[in-house]
């Protein structure tokens, strides 16, 4: 049983847990900008926000009755989500698909983004301790 | 946590990339070293990257897998009162392309910034969700 205060802040902390984790991802694929043959990976974060916040992350998955069937995507997965190749623009002669430029602007706009949820989970806090002083 | 995960990804890629750099201060240093202490001359050397896995994270750093040495052709000097050169008055010279070498420097020094300006993203991300509730 989750408690009212609880759920105050569930949504925030299931966003802040995949902003960190989709974080990490990109800064993955900056590090790996000039390994042959690595693609940029991310994950889709709204469905991926959706799936944690429905309790279930893991969708309903096809039966796999052999091991030479595909999984998902690169069969990694955060938090449930899994875990998606990015689709490149201008892949590089050494098959790697990071583009410096997408990842520079998405880890600015996820770190923006982190920022912001670490500021509402503040602002609730301070709302509750209002509500608990008077 | 994944923020932390990124100080190992983006250390990897650091360690990568200086080495990276290492290689080419060392090929641009022997461009004229017509004898090394094998008695041959200087042969170009090249890292290759690869990408490495961290224990239960999805994220992947970089390693240097090996470091090999150019194969091409070397560069033949025509001077006969050379002490290396060879019964028709040739010298063999290390077949480093000193453009080439300059290029990857500036590529590897940009890569290296990069995997810096991340590392300072996720510190201060982490810095301020150490302010929650404050």
């Amino acid at each position: 049983m989750s408690s009212r205060i609880d759920s105050m802040f569930q949504f925030h902390q299931a966003a802040l847990n995949l902003r960190a984790a989709r974080q990490e991802l990109i800064a993955s694929n900056i590090a790996n900008a000039d390994t042959p043959h690595y693609k940029a990976r991310d994950i889709d974060f709204a469905s991926a926000l959706q799936g944690a916040m429905s309790g279930d992350g893991s969708k309903l998955q096809m039966a796999a009755t052999s091991d030479k069937h595909l999984g998902d995507a690169s069969g990694d997965t955060v938090m449930g989500a899994p875990v998606l190749y990015r689709n490149a623009l201008q892949p590089s002669a050494d098959g790697n698909t990071v583009d410096m430029d997408v990842e520079r602007a998405q880890f600015a706009d996820n770190a923006l983004r982190y920022e912001a949820s670490v500021r509402f989970i503040s602002g609730r806090t301070k709302a509750v301790l209002a509500a608990l002083q008077g | 946590m994944s923020l932390f995960n990124i100080f190992n990804i983006s250390g990897s890629a650091m360690t990568a990339q200086s080495q990276r750099l290492n290689v080419v201060a060392s090929n641009l240093a022997n461009a004229e070293s017509t004898t090394g202490p094998d008695g041959k001359p200087y042969h170009a050397k090249q890292v290759v990257f690869s990408t490495t896995a961290f224990d239960g994270q999805v994220g992947a750093g970089v390693r240097v897998k090996e470091i090999v040495e150019d194969t091409s052709p070397m560069k033949m000097m025509y001077d006969p009162n050379h002490p290396m050169a060879d019964a028709k008055g040739y010298v063999a010279l290390p077949n480093v392309n000193p453009v080439d070498e300059m290029v990857n420097m500036i590529s590897a020094s940009r890569s290296y910034q990069n995997n810096v300006d991340v590392m300072n993203t996720s510190k201060a991300l982490l810095l301020k969700t150490l302010t929650i509730g404050q």
